[in-house]
């Protein structure tokens, strides 16, 4: 792999796929379609092949040399700019345990909501331009090294995401594009600022002896690289650096989304056509999540400790409140909708017991529950695209008209309740296995236990009032499923089953870096007195 | 071939056959008996799997297992991994074979009772995936991947009682077995993460050999206490031991076969079998708390079978009593009765399921046992093997159950008199008598008189043969020879003297029972942990097989009066004391008290926090929103009146003052000529020099 730069080609060939998509005339629907599959596919193909290559014993995390399959060259360099002075940003990718499985999720989920765009008919040049370009601003965030780049590409999977939902969405669709696009432009100022703040604190030694700002993460975690008197400084004695680890967090946090920031997401979700949806709860609510493992962590290991208690609160508040709200829904969507917020909340959970059990939970959750909830919405649109409503109420007695459909319904329902053998379960237990653990957490994961029966409750109750009963006379023309349909469906079924049945094969993925991430978070940054808030 | 592969075997037999069928049961009309072959083998292999461990290897379990999930050397806990693996000792060859046997019979039986339903295919599918997921539980060595298993039976539960789930009634009680359950599932994941955080395993092994070297959970016998009843928590609820064991009758939804299978004889003694598996970590004041429960179940259960009219029902109550029983063995000491009790049970119970599953049958899905009656003779066979059943759960002497019912109610004679707490015997007596009592009124009201429904009964016929060789077989296994050669005494027989051991306990003296501490009396052939016990029980054998069999025998006794000879008028008795024929027939009103309490509160809960979240979490973004409009309203109305106001005022200013200033520009020379002048003088004037 030395010298082939795989990373830029997985995370550029969905825009290549879009530029051809440009210039193809918009008459030609099924070349379209086509270019955006196979762009698509072969990202998928090189992820593959990625994973393959990949040494499961290298750590990355902070270290340059254990990252693998860098790109790296300078992008900008500005010599000299007034008291700004030297300006070198890099062009830095790699991947490390905790990329690995997110590249790998958002090119499986990517080809999966390629296939569910099938019948989308209004302005289809436009929507597989825009779906590609999303593609990549994805995967971006998840390779990115570099600060700079990190935010780069996590605004420009802004934008196509705001005409994805604003055009082919549902009856209030600016509303809810609207809504998104602010809330998370204002997480994104708050990324930026702490962003620039970390700029003017770390410096980097380049090869001349020259001392310059940095935006590479990697520096940014080193507290030797930090200046005394620059504003994020570990050594400065004043509170901006807690102040801006709050600031960062929220600007995840919406992303995730965590309570009480959550409220964009049903809105989305319910707008959102069915494949925007599954790239939605796929991937997108993941950034939020990683850019926490990958920046925040490792960055400001002296805050995060501080704080994790805080933030297993706040997961065991997503986890109950979630669940809640989820067992009132009468739409189908939004049930589904809420239950991610209930289901990242685990993430949040497992990550704050700073375990290795708890944090390779949380990471396999969010692989998890990537595929899981992708499966849930696909479900959901099968049915609304049958029947054109998606009130819980409304159905009944669908087992019988469509067997082979509820079939798979009852797999990803109870994979997303945690049943063992599927995949949901290893994740959840895991991170209840690291919560535990946590003297501090003890409690609020004996809380968060109650999940697992309420998540039971509202999946179950669904089920019942739409598969269960007595076929409602107005569904008997609905048809089972088709081929495009089995196409989805399959290979995540057998993703979900596969890691439920040998968790390892991506536990052991992640598990030298988030050994390393544990260790490097609970010993690093330990030496400094910082000024109580 | 290795006993373990052959455990394996037999493990994934059932997986194959719920996979085959469930893919390609739509094309092959008969591939139910593929089904059926595979769990035939896998009887024959556990019938082979239980001879060579009775046989050769009868004082050596063996253990395999492997890393599952590894994490290598982690920076907080160091080195640690999640395995799998089988642990076969004397208790999991006997399960094993229960567990195949009654599945097996099942399967056969079902072949006619369910013939002609619309999922024929997919009610042996589920069948095969019950049964995977219950021998996962019978051979696992470690409690995580007992819960694990322990979650798929729930499952396959939950598909079978919904098995007709066009009925709202079956998928609501689906529903509620499932959730019920998760209930006490919550207690034992908790139960087991204490163990884990503490041990850094979940092999029981493991945990016992570091309980037994004085390594105490969090340092403290309250929590050695916790993690028990914890754990406990999840037999509570698999078990349907009160206060969870509402889902239990409700589960009678499921095809009646299921109900033999999995609600009678197997899954539901699940929560027994963990807590055989736990009992060396018990305390005494854990066992104090799962004896209390168990009596408390039995005797609930067994009040509420008194009045029940659906034979489905009765029979349901009856299981779970004698569930109650069973925990409650556990909870006083008698270990090697418990698990006897499991198995006698799991025979004469899946009998009596199975022939009510054939009076049902023949009565064209009538339940009830008041349109019954006088079936003795349409059914000769279903009538004679539910009869010697029935006399084996009411603890009649030459019969299984009496051998192990009276090994129980005398181990709670002598716990109530080593440990002074004697309502648990009362309470077990008590039972023995409604037990005997409501069996006997199901048999006479269902059998013998005449028949009320003479339509019905017209109608009614003898079951094929697929559906009474498991009856006979059944019923057979009910009888004292299989278990020992005295039926007075079934400490002289091979199941309790060679087969079935009391282990001896983990935890610390000081928190065990005085009559379990160790001592050296502890010898091969004794079934008890000490002579104290040893003696206790003795003591007890005689004066608690007496009152059994006169209570049983009261117990008959006033069935045939009341439904047979008319001396006693139970419609009478009905009106007499209505308020408590009323609260038992209402089973307590437990279900509507968790309807109002639990289910409608949650349902509350979840409209006010959605409430909430709609109006105020999403409130306060959409004011946000809101008063961003209007500040830019506001702003852009500044913006309109007052800065670009201001602008076109100045602009406005300016072209006045252009105006008025252009009658100046004249174009005239002579003017600027007199301007220049005139600005000179002026100009002079200012600077002049003096």
């Amino acid at each position: 792999m030395e010298g082939f730069p795989i990373i830029s080609l997985i995370t550029f060939i969905p825009v290549i796929g879009m530029l051809v998509i440009l210039f193809l005339p918009k008459e030609k629907v099924q070349n379209i379609k086509i270019t955006a599959l196979a762009a698509t596919l072969i990202q998928l193909v090189l992820s593959v092949i990625l994973m393959a290559n990949y040494n499961y014993s290298a750590g990355g995390i902070f270290e340059e040399s254990s990252f693998q399959f860098i790109d790296k060259f300078r992008w900008i360099n500005i010599e000299g700019l007034s008291w700004i002075g030297t300006v070198k940003i890099d062009y830095f990718m790699g991947v490390d345990g905790i990329s690995m499985p997110m590249v790998l999720l958002t090119s499986i989920i990517s080809v999966i909501a390629c296939i569910s765009s099938w019948n989308i008919s209004k302005s289809l040049k436009g929507y597989f331009a825009l779906f590609l370009l999303l593609d990549t601003g994805m995967m971006g965030v998840f390779v990115s090294l570099d600060f700079f780049l990190f935010y780069v590409f996590w605004e420009l999977m802004l934008l196509p995401m705001y005409f994805l939902i604003g055009i082919w969405g549902g009856p209030r669709k600016e509303y809810a594009a609207i809504k998104f696009f602010l809330y998370t432009l204002l997480g994104s100022i708050f990324i930026l600022i702490v962003m620039l703040g970390l700029y003017f604190s770390a410096m980097e030694i380049l090869p001349d002896g020259q001392r310059v700002f940095t935006f590479n993460i990697l520096t940014m975690m080193d507290q030797s690289n930090y200046t005394q008197d620059g504003i994020l400084s570990p050594f400065n004695p004043n509170n901006w650096r807690m102040l801006a680890y709050i600031a960062l967090f929220i600007g995840f946090a919406i992303k995730i989304p965590m309570f009480p920031f959550h409220t964009w997401l049903p809105d989305a979700h319910v707008e959102a056509p069915t494949p925007i949806s599954v790239i939605l709860a796929g991937v997108l609510l993941k950034m939020g999540t990683y850019g926490i493992l990958r920046i925040s962590y490792p960055i400001f290991p002296d805050i995060t400790r501080e704080l994790a208690w805080y933030i297993a609160l706040f997961g065991a508040v997503n986890i109950i409140y979630g669940a809640f709200v989820a067992l009132a829904q009468k739409d189908f969507k939004k049930l589904i909708a809420y239950s991610s917020v209930s289901h990242m909340g685990y993430v949040l959970l497992g990550m704050a017991s700073l375990t290795t059990a708890g944090i390779n939970g949380a990471i396999l959750q969010m692989f998890n529950h990537g595929t899981i909830t992708a499966m849930l919405f696909l479900i959901v649109g099968v049915v609304y695209d049958r029947a054109h409503t998606r009130g819980l109420n409304d159905f009944g007695g669908l087992a019988s008209q469509m067997p082979v459909y509820t079939g798979f319904v009852t797999v990803a329902f109870f994979a997303a309740i945690g049943l063992p053998s599927l995949s949901g379960f290893i994740s959840e237990a895991l991170v209840f296995i690291g919560a535990f653990h946590v003297e501090s957490i003890r409690v609020i994961t004996i809380i968060s236990t109650l999940g697992i029966l309420l998540g039971a409750g509202y999946m179950l109750w669904a089920m019942q009032r739409v598969f269960f009963g007595k076929l409602n006379e107005k569904w008997s023309g609905l048809q089972d499923l088709e081929m495009r349909e089995y196409i989805m469906f399959i290979p995540l079924t057998i993703i979900i089953i596969l890691l439920g049945v040998y968790p390892s094969l991506m536990l052991d993925v992640m598990n030298t870096s988030v050994n390393t991430l544990v260790d490097f978070v609970s010993t690093n940054f330990t030496n400094i007195s910082l000024g109580g808030l | 071939m290795s006993l373990i592969s052959l455990s394996i075997i037999t493990l994934f037999l059932p997986l194959i056959g719920f996979t085959v069928l469930i893919f390609f049961g739509k094309r092959f009309e008969k591939i139910y008996l593929f089904e059926v072959g595979i769990l035939f083998a896998a009887l024959i292999i556990s019938i082979l799997i239980a001879y060579f461990k009775l046989t050769a290897y009868i004082n050596q379990d063996l253990i395999f297992a492997f890393t599952w999930i590894d994490f290598g050397v982690t920076p907080l806990i160091g080195e640690f991994s999640i395995d799998l693996g089988i642990k076969i000792d004397n208790i999991t060859v006997l399960m094993l074979f229960v567990v195949n046997l009654i599945s097996f019979l099942v399967h056969l039986y079902s072949i006619e009772y369910m013939k002609g339903d619309i999922r024929f295919t997919r009610y042996f599918a589920y069948l095969g995936i019950f049964t995977f997921s219950m021998l996962g539980i019978v051979l696992t060595h470690n409690i995580l991947m007992m819960f694990m298993f322990w979650e798929l039976v729930g499952l396959s539960s939950y598909l079978l009682i919904g098995f007709w789930y066009e009925k709202d009634s079956a998928s609501d009680a689906g529903k509620k077995a499932f959730l019920v359950n998760r209930v006490g599932d919550i207690g034992m994941l908790i139960g087991i993460l204490i163990l884990f955080t503490n041990y850094h395993t979940f092999t029981f092994d493991e945990i016992y050999a570091q309980i037994a070297v004085g390594n105490l959970p969090f340092d403290s016998y309250a929590w050695l206490t916790a993690s028990g009843i914890l754990i406990f928590m999840g037999a509570v609820g698999k078990s349907a031991q009160f206060p969870l064991h509402v889902w239990l009758p409700d589960a009678m939804e499921g095809p009646t076969p299921v109900s033999a299978l999995i609600h009678a004889a197997t899954m539901v003694a699940a929560g027994v079998y963990l807590l055989v598996r736990i009992f060396v970590m018990l305390t005494a004041d854990a066992m104090l708390v799962i004896a209390v429960i168990g009596a408390i179940t039995a005797l609930v259960s067994a009040t509420i079978a008194l009045t029940q009219n659906d034979i489905k029902k009765v029979l349901a109550y009856s299981t779970v009593s004698q569930l109650g029983y069973m925990v409650l063995s556990i909870g006083i000491g008698a270990y090697a009765f418990a698990f006897f009790h499991l198995m006698t049970h799991a025979f004469f119970k899946a009998c009596l399921f199975l022939g009510s599953g054939s009076v049902i049958h023949a009565m064209h899905h009538e339940q009830d046992i008041r349109e019954m009656g006088g079936l003795k003779k349409k059914l000769p066979i279903t009538y004679y093997t539910f009869l010697i059943s029935s006399l084996a759960i009411s603890g009649v002497p030459l019969f299984s159950g009496f051998l192990s019912k009276d090994g129980i109610l005398a181990g709670s004679l002598a716990f109530g008199n080593l440990t002074g707490h004697w309502l648990l015997p009362i309470i077990g007596f008590t039972v023995a008598l409604m037990t005997a009592f409501y069996m006997f009124r199901l048999v006479l009201v269902t059998f013998h008189g005449k028949p009320r429904n003479q339509e019905k009964f017209d109608h009614a016929h003898e079951s094929p043969k697929a559906m009474t060789i498991p009856l006979i077989t059944l019923a057979a296994l009910s009888i004292f020879i299989f278990y020992t050669p005295n039926p007075f005494n079934s400490e002289a027989g091979w199941v309790l003297s060679d087969w079935i051991r009391t282990p001896e306990q983990v935890v610390p003296n000081e928190v065990r029972f005085d009559f379990m501490k160790s001592d050296a009396a502890t010898g091969q052939s004794e079934i008890t942990h000490s002579q104290m016990y040893t003696d206790a029980a003795h003591h007890a054998h005689y004066p608690a097989m007496i009152l059994s069999l006169v209570l049983a025998g009261i117990g008959i006794l006033i069935a045939f009066m009341m439904y047979v000879w008319g001396k006693i008028d139970s419609e009478k008795l009905k009106t007499k004391y209505n308020s408590l024929y009323k609260f038992s027939l209402n089973k307590w009103y437990i279900d509507e008290f968790y309807d109002a309490s639990f289910i409608a509160g949650t349902h509350k809960s979840a409209k006010i926090l959605a409430w909430f979240d709609y109006n105020v979490v999403d409130g306060i973004v959409n004011g946000t929103a809101a008063l961003g409009r209007f500040v830019s309203m506001l702003s852009g109305w500044f913006d309109t009146y007052v800065v670009d106001g201001l602008v076109n005022f100045f602009a406005l200013l300016n072209g006045f003052l252009g105006l008025s200033l252009r009658r100046i520009q004249t174009g005239k020379v002579q003017t600027y000529v007199v301007f220049v002048v005139f600005s000179l003088l002026v100009l002079m004037f200012f600077f002049r020099p003096f």
